[in-house]
């Protein structure tokens, strides 16, 4: 057996193919949901992929955090649906107060694409088991507003609890406070993250690594086993 | 209130004797002339808008097209070409069942006004171009040219430029994959910003622009109309730039690039359910040219009813909504009982669509407001017989001197110090150093399907995940050869453009070009348009590569002074397994290093002559396109066989500029030795055409080295990929990473 993952298409979304594919390569079954649509199709886990809903207007992810499919993916996330914000999907996560803190315009104030270094922080949550915790792993970024903020107070938190999941290596590309470039919630079941590992999943596409694929692999084994 | 009444074709036949402001509208006195004569009276306000804008230079082509016709005459026959010059892009058959379309198009003058959004909408027209066809665009690229790398203003405009691309490009998911960089004094107050985008489609979805079938309904869809960009087509791009008018700034269009990634999507769905019979993208000329364009290429008139048109302003003149540049809109023919589903998607997407019209059985484009008719015109008229000038042209009376002005009698480097020291110089001069700086603001992963990037030979894109089919495109112009022979220079610029495409595996099939010139008025300008058109249409002929389409860009001068001339070409080429593709980078220490073609002394026009010297004289490099085909034919089995592991183009910069790119991009660097017959410094710095650098595994070294002596391609062993630094036997030892603060530094020391 198998398991349904969805991949939701806001207005804007831009990685909601290449999210796809990266299931299917996983071995899982993609299943694409639509913004207007309040019903997710049964689907057993949730990406909300990178992109530009609403054109990025008013803020990142702000407008898109009310869209009808948010309203079901938010109670059913509270009620441990596993859910995987890349990106664009990472700040509506925030916005949706699924995940603590916020994120700002890069700090260098330019969009910015390149290969990342990062650290795995959390190999506990529901899209990181397949990773050790303390692994180096490479996966592309790209975005403008990538600099992740809270306030001391959370950030002590997330320390604390061990729910940084990523951590930017050797550069940070945004100015993100504590080089965080990923979170869990502390059921770890919601987990966002600012790069992009639907783009590492075939040697021969992008950067010619395939550090990302354990997201897709651990949600499935996951899923299945459960 | 009062309100000037409206000009009727009625009222315009009642009025012969009322002068409309035509030269304020950019047209010369024949040519209002002509058009009062095709109308048997005088125009209507609305008709004289439409006309003044299709007539422009920017849309007729008037003073080029008589040269551009070489490429349709000269066209090799290519069986690859499924639509060729004349609709939006042309379409190229890439096997199993897909055809792309490409082109390159230029968007400078408003870049200049307003950086952001002249490059940003810049972006926005050619992929409308591109989804026109039937196609979902999987990549852009962007060639571009600036004023000199340290001069004030191009702190203004460059960083602009960059982020108005990427702003646009990234928020539509189109991975930016190659492009130029190029600076040089000459583009100061004329920067090139060209923008050119690939699509894919399988054959039976190509889409044309045309509106048949009397009672199909015309469906104007996507942004509101407002007043943006108002004569941008007649005013901004056939004038040349003279400080003493007042700022142009208001004829600038604005983007919105979520409202243009609906209307991708939107189309697309239309298209899959087969509602479209035809559809053009509103660009330059806007409603003026959608609704002439489609009626004329049809079998029909048209009848619209302008009344309709959603607005952003609603007190907009009739003049003025058919003239608007408003951006992120589509006009697409709808047989009657497809409308509501068209609609319907429309709908889903959040786009506005609006039915304005349809097709009717005559032969007249009729456009109605309020209920009375202001425009009844021929169609074809507006379209596409609008002037055509047979400009004067004569060589230059300064050419003779500039090209006696010999680069190879300039100063060498007498020591290897001096050597070494002008090699630090030449890689990180801004023309040849890293444009990571740039190319970091554009998004090069999206789609998922990035075989390869810059600063890679050209950008690949797989387009079938099963069986591995990719596309290749490569951009290349260098004004500075152009300048000294634009014959020669456009056929360097093509050879580069097939080279590098070549140099990836990929198989060269067809070319678009964004012609760069100044005024066309002047002699000595439109000399140098008609021998790059020569140039380049031979070129192609030779090659068998076909131009499909592109686009001609003149007035880009300021006063007397115009741009080098500058051909920029864009080569489109087929792998049928990209998992065979050649990156440039040296991949595996020990690998040996060939240099493929014949190196002469050629310094005329050279990367070293600019950086060390600031000279611009003598003749660009020979070009020999039996011997660039030959090199492409080497360089495609190799990949294709697995005889090289990486391969790098040599152009400007030369040899040396070519290995230190491989070893930064491989980490990994070289030992170089002199070959015999050859200086160190010709060997280095030489810019001759037809060559390419290769890594090559030593258990492929035999089967490589009998192919290039079967098929008569020198090759010649120049060194080893080894250790961390370049070494050239002899003569000095750079470290990678003194080459590398040098190559990466540049660019954001004068930018950031």
């Amino acid at each position: 057996m198998t398991a349904r993952i969805g991949v939701v298409t806001f207005p804007g979304s831009l990685d909601d193919r290449d999210t796809q594919r990266a299931i299917r390569l996983a071995g899982a079954e993609p299943v694409a949901l639509w913004h207007k649509d309040k019903d997710l199709k049964q689907v057993d886990a949730v990406v909300l992929c990178g992109g530009f809903s609403y054109g990025d207007y008013l803020r990142a992810g702000a407008i898109a955090r009310f869209s009808p499919v948010m309203d079901t993916i938010i109670e059913q996330a509270r009620a441990g649906l596993p859910v995987l914000g890349i990106c664009n999907g990472f700040q509506i996560l925030t916005e949706a107060h699924l995940l603590p803190g916020a994120m700002l315009g890069n700090d260098h104030l330019h969009f910015i694409c390149r290969d990342q270094k990062l650290r795995v922080e959390n190999a506990d949550t529901a899209w990181t088991a397949d990773y050790e915790a303390g692994q180096e792993i490479h996966i592309p970024l790209k975005n403008m507003d990538g600099r992740y903020v809270a306030d001391r107070y959370t950030l002590d938190q997330l320390e604390a609890e061990g729910r940084v999941a990523f951590r930017y290596l050797d550069f940070n590309p945004n100015g993100s406070l504590n080089d965080i470039a990923g979170i869990t919630n502390e059921a770890g079941n919601v987990v966002g993250l600012m790069p992009h590992p639907e783009h590492a999943v075939e040697p021969l596409i992008g950067t010619g690594r395939t550090d990302g694929l354990p997201f897709f692999t651990s949600i499935l084994k996951k899923l299945v086993t459960a | 209130m009062s309100r000037t009444p409206l000009d009727t074709v009625e009222h315009a036949a009642a009025t012969p004797d009322v002068e409309l402001p035509w030269a304020e509208l950019g047209l010369k006195k024949d040519e209002y002339e002509r058009i009062v004569e095709i109308l048997g009276r005088r125009p209507t306000g609305a008709e004289l808008a439409m006309y003044s804008v299709m007539w422009s230079e920017h849309c007729s082509y008037k003073s080029s097209k008589v040269h551009l016709r070489q490429f349709g005459e000269k066209a090799p026959e290519n069986d690859a070409l499924l639509v060729g010059i004349g609709e939006n892009a042309g379409v190229v058959d890439v096997g199993q069942g897909y055809a792309v379309t490409f082109k390159v198009e230029s968007h400078n003058h408003p870049s200049y006004v307003e950086p952001y959004q002249g490059a940003a909408t810049g972006v926005g027209g050619i992929v409308r171009d591109i989804i026109a066809m039937g196609a979902r665009p999987v990549a852009v690229v962007d060639p571009l040219r600036f004023g000199a790398a340290d001069h004030p203003d191009t702190k203004r405009v460059l960083p602009g430029v960059v982020a108005g691309i990427g702003g646009y490009g990234n928020c539509l998911g189109l991975p930016n994959i190659g492009g130029e960089v190029v600076f040089d004094a000459c583009y100061q107050g004329n920067p090139l910003v060209n923008a050119g985008c690939i699509g894919v489609m399988r054959h039976e979805d190509i889409h044309l622009a045309k509106a048949s079938g009397p009672g199909n309904k015309v469906v104007l869809y996507g942004a509101r109309t407002g007043g943006d960009g108002i004569g941008g087509a007649s005013i901004l791009a056939s004038e040349t730039f003279d400080d003493a008018k007042p700022s142009k700034r208001p004829a600038v269009q604005v983007g919105d690039p979520f409202q243009e990634k609906l209307l991708i999507e939107c189309t697309l769905e239309a298209f899959r359910e087969k509602l479209v019979v035809g559809i053009q993208d509103l660009g330059a000329a806007g409603l003026s040219c959608a609704t002439s364009e489609l009626a004329s290429n049809g079998s029909g008139g048209m009848r619209i009813t302008l009344d309709d048109v959603p607005l952003r302003d609603s007190t907009l003149s009739p003049e003025e909504i058919l003239m608007s540049e408003s951006q992120e809109r589509m006009c697409a023919v709808v047989e009657p009982d497809k409308v509501d589903r068209f609609l319907e998607i429309c709908d889903k997407w959040d786009v506005i669509a609006t039915v304005i019209g349809e097709v009717t059985d005559g032969d007249r484009l009729e456009i109605y407001w309020h209920g009375e008719k202001i425009v009844d015109v021929d169609p074809r008229t507006v379209a596409h017989e609008g002037p055509v000038y047979e400009r004067p042209y004569a060589r230059p009376e300064w050419q003779d001197a500039l090209q006696a002005d010999d680069a190879n009698k300039l100063p060498r480097p007498r020591t290897s110090e001096e050597l070494k020291d002008q090699v630090l110089k030449l890689v990180a001069s801004p023309n040849q150093a890293s444009k990571s700086w740039i190319t970091s603001q554009y998004d090069r992963f999206v789609q998922g399907n990035t075989v390869l990037a810059q600063p890679e030979d050209s950008g690949m894109i797989r387009i079938d995940e099963e069986t591995g089919l990719g596309v290749a495109i490569a951009t290349d112009g260098n004004g500075r050869y152009a300048k000294l022979d634009p014959y020669t220079g456009a056929q360097l610029a093509l050879a580069e453009a097939y080279r590098n495409v070549a140099t990836t595996g990929a198989r060269p099939l067809a070319v678009s070009d964004c012609l760069n010139f100044g005024s066309p008025e002047d002699p000595a300008v439109m000399w140098q348009f008609a021998e790059a058109v020569r140039g380049l249409a031979d070129g192609c002929q030779k090659l068998g590569t076909p131009v499909t389409g592109g686009n001609v860009s003149l007035y880009n001068q300021t006063g007397d002074v115009a741009i080098h001339p500058t051909p920029v070409v864009a080569v489109l080429g087929v792998i049928d397994d990209v998992a065979r593709r050649t990156p440039a980078g040296f991949r595996e220490e020990g690998q040996l290093i060939y240099l493929l073609g014949d190196t002469r002394e050629e310094f005329g026009g050279s990367a070293w002559a600019q950086v060390i010297h600031d000279h611009l004289g003598g003749l660009p490099p020979q070009v020999d396109l039996e011997r660039e085909r030959l090199l492409g034919e080497i360089l495609i089995a190799a990949s294709r066989d697995g005889m090289i592991d990486s391969a790098h183009d040599l152009s400007d910069g030369g040899l040396i500029q070519a290995v230190v790119e491989s070893a930064l991009l491989g980490n990994l660097g070289a030992r170089l030795v002199v070959p015999d017959g050859l200086d160190a410094f010709t060997f280095l710095f030489s810019e001759s055409a037809g060559r390419a650098i290769v890594a090559v595994p030593r258990s492929e070294e035999l089967r490589f080295t009998d192919m290039c002596r079967a098929r008569d391609l020198p090759a010649t062993r120049i060194g080893v990929v080894d250790g961390d630094t370049i070494e050239v036997q002899g003569e000095f030892t750079l470290t990678l990473a003194e080459l590398r603060e040098a190559h990466e530094g540049t660019i954001p020391a004068l930018l950031a």
